[in-house]
């Protein structure tokens, strides 16, 4: 498909052109699989069909793992594949136009396609931990200057000119004279030119720039407002069946026995089975598959069926009991220190200092994709020797190349057998970084010998997912005469399963103010659960944002001090704890985004009785973020968030209106999710199942999000997950600057306030 | 199995199914509109959101059974030809999805609320769209998204109106 470009100063005209052209795309994409006729023609849709369509004849370097990014046709047109998971995170538009910038293209001349998953071709194609940008940012200018470099090595040849008097613009190899050929013209020739060495390419400098930092929209933005866009609950292969699958609601039971046989004569129901597992929530739990024509007729005999639940090793985990237990450890220090540096305790003890203990509390959150956890595999039994097993899978996961380590560990098969696709992804938030939906429709889809859809319900979705881990934490704090931060001390306590963290359930040693302050002490206590927990939005970052912003705040209001002054003084003079590392705080940094969301937002401007202005700091995943909210509170508790200022430090920004969407995103997440999601549950089970009892935030509540960058000189790094943690802090505080009342729980309904 | 028919973006079909069937899946499984999603099931979020004669309604709660006459028009069918309906034009100009999942429903009920209001204020979409979840957070594009649509309309329906009477 074709994308758009959308800029601030772009006419409404050139949009509707380049839109007319994408129609006719799309036009010719619909009459493919069917839809265009109104018939029932069912057709695979997505990855293959972008697959079929590359020519590897067209290929710059088909036999090198060097721009396997980059074809160009003689009619001008180039695709551009966008190798890793878009789940919403943008980099299907953000990582191709690196590519497009080096490659010297016009963006109107791109097309973007998903690429194969092949690891070796394309290197590492996972999505996660805001990690792509920073990683892929160096390959994908590679990529781009390549190809550059190959462009004008055969516009050289053609027009008799010097290489060092050429260059690329708009999709041609200029002279300074303007003499020029273009890319379509060249592109037979580029591609037998000789592959640069790496090590020789040359990088633009930033003004040079015509694509890299302007606002481009989403390249399936079409596809997506046309109804057209192939997610993975929309695979649809011939003789395809469907599938539900049903697990224990209590985490580990196994099945005992169900009524098999009335499922089975339910309408529309094919088969019905109960699936062994192998007790591994990653992998493979106990459960019973029904297999149907359609998914209505799996999902209603999902809801007749009885299964006889044996329990006794199943999980006994109880959310209230992990409170009743963390509440009676408030005061103390863990069992396993994190870091003791100076003396807290003659800080605590001096009488000359004001200090403050707290409590904190935290809950388990879900994922909540839109696109509830569904795969649609068709595993293929061999038929002797010659005849090998073979797997084909559409996968809706952050890992697509993973899936062949599940199909030789689980089932097998070699890499030669499996066929992945890579569908976009409806949200994801680390969610699908599990892979145990793909192991059950392999499973059944083995057993019945067909394709099979699986398609969790949104209870499915819900109970079973790999959760935020909730968690507490017992802080204690002393500011001195002149109301200055002197000593810090925290103890976090977490979650473990088999005597290992759960992701994100860590304080570290490097937590903001732990290097900061000259006396500090963390320790921890873990609990051991098995609940399954995962990664979830800014893992680790998005509760501890909470607490040490929060009580840093506490802090500076006992020792009579202004928040953003506490906070620049707390941060200390400028300096990179670890120099050269991005995931290592840089307080230079970080104290140019606190003033600069402080001073944008109004920080200390006169507001009506009932209003305030809440600052936070985080640093996560590579980012500085400050956000300023700006808050009122009505006598019955119901609070309004005004505006939320943002302000970033990622470097320099790729895409800017994508930047600008995970911005907006995060804010409304972090919101949403700190007013009223809460995951409870005891005796193993989770309580919770639909939106019913577990609530997003509506359109109504979704603050005004006003957002700075400082594009630094820095590499840039993701912005999937940093903009979240500071919201929920920024709001609290903002709250406290409104009422005086210090939130210290996660949910805000929990504590009596709506929204 | 009973027979029923239905049409969907102008096209009539004849479909075989369960009578208790939700049009959602009527229009997924059995027809292939696979634009129109599935969230929730119990008509809290959204994604499955259709018109049923112009009104925005959640398919997934519906029973092909209760439908009669109506006339049913999904994502799909909500382009006139080849010509986008500004919604979707605006969704693209002011690139409004993230994940994207959520949003054929957002733009149904944005389209139905368009089709009775031609310039509604922020609380008239807060209160149209309030049954539409998105887990990424588009909201605020969302709003600003349906009142270039609606300037749009209203600019055209303008431009139309001042043509005719200039040719009178």
């Amino acid at each position: 498909m074709k994308k758009q470009i959308v800029e601030a100063s772009a006419v409404v005209d050139s949009i509707r052109d380049a839109m007319a052209n994408a129609v006719a795309t799309r036009r010719g994409f619909l009459a493919a699989v069917g839809l265009a006729g109104g018939g029932m023609v069912i057709a695979s849709l997505g990855p293959k069909l972008a697959f079929a369509e590359s020519d590897p004849d067209l290929t710059l370097v088909s036999s090198e793992v060097l721009n396997a990014f980059i074809q160009v046709a003689p009619n001008g047109e180039i695709t551009i594949y966008s190798a890793n998971p878009e789940m919403g995170q943008g980099i299907k538009t953000a990582l191709p136009m690196i590519i497009a910038e080096e490659l010297g293209a016009r963006w109107e001349d791109v097309t973007v396609l998903q690429s194969p998953v092949s690891e070796e071709q394309f290197g590492n194609q996972r999505a996660g931990g805001s990690t792509t940008i920073p990683r892929t940012w160096d390959q994908m200018r590679r990529m781009g200057a390549s190809a550059r470099e190959m462009f004008i090595s055969a516009g050289a040849l053609v027009m008799e000119l010097p290489r060092a008097e050429l260059k690329t613009a708009d999709s041609k190899v200029v002279h300074a004279s303007g003499r020029n050929m273009t890319f379509g013209q060249l592109a037979t020739l580029a591609a037998k030119q000789d592959v640069p060495d790496a090590d020789d390419l040359t990088f633009k400098d930033k003004d040079e720039y015509t694509i890299i930092g302007t606002s481009v929209s989403g390249v399936d933005n079409l596809v997506i407002s046309t109804g057209a866009a192939s997610f993975g609950i929309d695979t649809r292969v011939p003789d395809m069946l469907y599938a539900a699958y049903h697990k224990c609601p209590t985490i580990g039971g196994l099945v005992k026995s169900a009524n098999l046989d009335a499922i089975k004569k339910m309408p529309g129901v094919i088969d019905a089975f109960v699936v062994e597992g192998n007790g591994d929530p990653r992998e493979l739990l106990d459960g019973v598959a029904i297999v149907g024509k359609n998914t209505h007729a799996v999902f209603s005999a999902k809801k007749q069926l009885k299964v006889e639940w044996d329990t006794t090793d199943a999980s006994h985990d109880s959310w209230t009991g992990l409170v009743d237990e963390a509440k009676s450890l408030h005061g103390s220090r863990g069992g396993e220190e994190i870091i003791n540096k100076g003396d807290t305790e003659t800080e605590f003890a001096n009488s000359d200092n004001t200090v403050l203990a707290a409590f904190y509390e935290f809950p388990f959150v879900a994922h909540l994709c839109m696109e509830p956890m569904n795969c649609t595999a068709h595993y293929q039994k061999g038929q002797g020797v010659f005849d090998v097993d073979r797997l084909e899978i559409w996968a809706p996961t952050q890992g697509p190349a993973r899936v062949y380590q599940i199909a030789d560990s689980m089932f097998g098969l070699e890499e030669d057998q499996v066929i992945v696709h890579q569908p976009r992804l409806g949200g994801s938030f680390g969610r699908r970084v599990y892979r145990e939906f793909l192991a059950e429709a392999i499973e059944i889809s083995k057993r019945v010998n067909a394709p099979v859809k699986l398609t969790w319900t949104r209870e499915d979705d819900i109970r079973h997912d790999f959760f935020r881990a909730g968690g507490f934490q017992s802080v204690k704090g002393a500011v001195d005469a002149g109301g200055k931060l002197v000593a810090f001390e925290d103890h976090f306590m977490g979650m473990e399963t088999d005597g290992k963290a759960v992701s994100g359930s860590r304080f570290a040693a490097t937590q903001f103010p732990l290097l900061n302050v000259e006396n500090a002490y963390a320790s921890k206590t873990m609990f051991d659960i098995d609940i399954p927990c995962g990664p979830w939005r800014a893992p680790g970052s998005n509760t501890t944002a909470f607490v040490v912003q929060s009580f840093l705040h506490e802090l500076a209001h006992a020792g009579g001090r202004d928040y953003l002054d506490f906070l620049v003084e707390a941060m200390g003079e400028p300096r990179w704890f670890d120099e050269g590392n991005i995931r290592s705080l840089n307080t230079g940094r970080a104290v140019a985004v606190i003033k600069l969301a402080a001073e944008k937002a109004g920080w200390g401007k006169t507001l009506p009785a009932g209003r305030g202005l809440g600052l936070a700091f985080c640093f996560s995943h590579a980012a500085h973020v400050a956000e300023v909210a700006e808050v009122s509170v009505d006598a019955n508790k119901k609070i309004t968030v005004h505006q939320v200022t943002v302000a970033v430090d990622v470097g320099p920004i790729i895409n800017m209106s994508g930047a600008l969407s995970q911005v907006e995103g995060a804010v409304v997440d972090g919101l949403s999710t700190m007013m009223g999601q809460k995951i409870t549950f005891e005796n193993g089970a989770v309580q919770q199942s639909n939106f019913h009892d577990y609530d997003v935030l509506r359109i109504e509540d979704s603050p005004k999000v006003v957002t700075h960058f400082i594009q630094s000189e820095y590499s840039p790094t993701g912005l999937g997950e940093p903009a979240l943690p500071p919201l929920a802090p920024a709001v609290t505080n903002a709250i406290f600057a409104a009422t005086g009342q210090r939130v210290r729980k996660m949910p805000l309904t929990d504590e009596g306030y709506s929204i | 199995m009973t027979q029923f028919s239905l049409t969907v973006n102008g096209e009539r079909y004849q479909i075989d199914v369960e009578a208790d069937t939700p049009l959602l899946w009527v229009l997924r499984d059995e027809l292939g509109f696979v634009g129109t999603k599935y969230g929730c099931g119990i008509a809290q979020c959204g994604a499955c959101t259709v018109h049923l004669d112009g009104v925005a309604v959640r398919s997934c709660v519906i029973p092909i059974s209760a439908l009669e006459a109506q006339t049913v028009v999904t994502i799909e069918g909500l382009a006139d030809g080849a010509n986008l309906h500004p919604l979707q034009e605006q969704w693209i100009k002011q690139d409004v999805p993230q994940c994207g999942y959520c949003q054929a429903g957002q733009i149904m009920s944005a389209a139905s609320l368009l089709a009775h209001n031609k310039n509604p204020s922020d609380a008239e979409i807060d209160q149209a769209m309030a049954g539409n979840y998105c887990r990424c957070g588009t909201y605020n594009r969302i709003r600003s998204a349906i009142h270039g649509a609606a300037e749009q309309m209203n600019a055209a329906f303008y431009d139309a109106t001042s043509k005719s009477q200039a040719s009178v």
